[in-house]
């Protein structure tokens, strides 16, 4: 099933993207995703513990499942104000 | 366009826009907050700012702090705009305003909303300095962390 990846700030820099369009193994999780991008981009690896994760443009969980069409985003700890 | 309580805008804040709009006739109280570039951070010479934000979660981010406000304070109106791009030197980054019958609560809502602010909403800035450029990273964005919460509330009331 094909997913959209976001991935903003610095992450973004490291994967040299901020948007990827992957071809996946279903059914899938979130945390699937992100190990699929860690083999792909190892430089992101040391954001698996301070990150956010969102789900169609909403916060979500490592454990979510994830669908056919969905759009999945990697937030680094965030700076606004 | 008419202005809405809540925005991600790379257009100039206008924060008196928004004080009018939170604002009904018999308030005895409007705060505002409107947030501002630096010139200096953590010992550099800043040159410029450049906010990213992911653009649909921001937004409901912001609506989230609205009603997490009006939950807190419900004689409490609240808006909340947060600007993307480049901004130079002295520009607003991010407004708000609040309108309550009290004072006491138009204050607090504006600091909550900042406090949330920098704890939940998806956007980034990169610091633009003299002799490099760095992506800063604050808070890690939970909305279900209930501590982060209680902590933006106690600053708000403090």
């Amino acid at each position: 099933m094909r997913v959209t990846v976001r991935l903003f700030a610095r992450l973004r820099d490291l994967a040299g993207s901020g948007e990827l369009v992957r071809d996946i193994q279903g059914p899938a999780t979130v945390q699937g995703i992100w190990k699929a991008l860690v083999a792909e981009f190892p430089a992101i690896a040391e954001y698996e513990r301070s990150m956010s994760v969102a789900v169609n443009a909403d916060y979500s969980r490592m454990s979510a499942e994830v669908n056919e069409g969905d759009e999945v985003a990697f937030l680094p700890p965030v700076s606004g104000g | 366009m008419p202005l809405t309580a809540t925005a991600i805008t790379a257009a100039p804040l206008d924060v008196q826009g928004l004080a009018a709009l939170v604002s009904a006739g018999g308030d005895g109280a409007v705060a505002s907050f409107v947030g501002v570039v630096r010139d200096r951070n953590l010992g550099r010479r800043v040159m410029f700012l450049e906010y990213e934000a992911y653009e649909a979660l921001a937004l409901k981010a912001l609506d989230r702090i609205v009603a997490e406000a009006r939950e807190a304070w419900p004689d409490t109106r609240l808006a909340v705009h947060h600007r993307t791009g480049r901004l130079e030197i002295g520009e607003a980054s991010v407004a708000i305003a609040a309108a309550s019958p009290h004072r006491a609560h138009a204050f607090a809502a504006c600091r909550y909303a900042i406090e949330r602010v920098k704890q939940i909403v998806p956007i980034w800035k990169r610091e633009h300095f003299d002799g490099g450029e760095v992506w800063l990273e604050g808070a890690t964005a939970d909305p279900q962390d209930e501590a982060a919460r209680d902590s933006a509330l106690r600053i708000a009331c403090a």
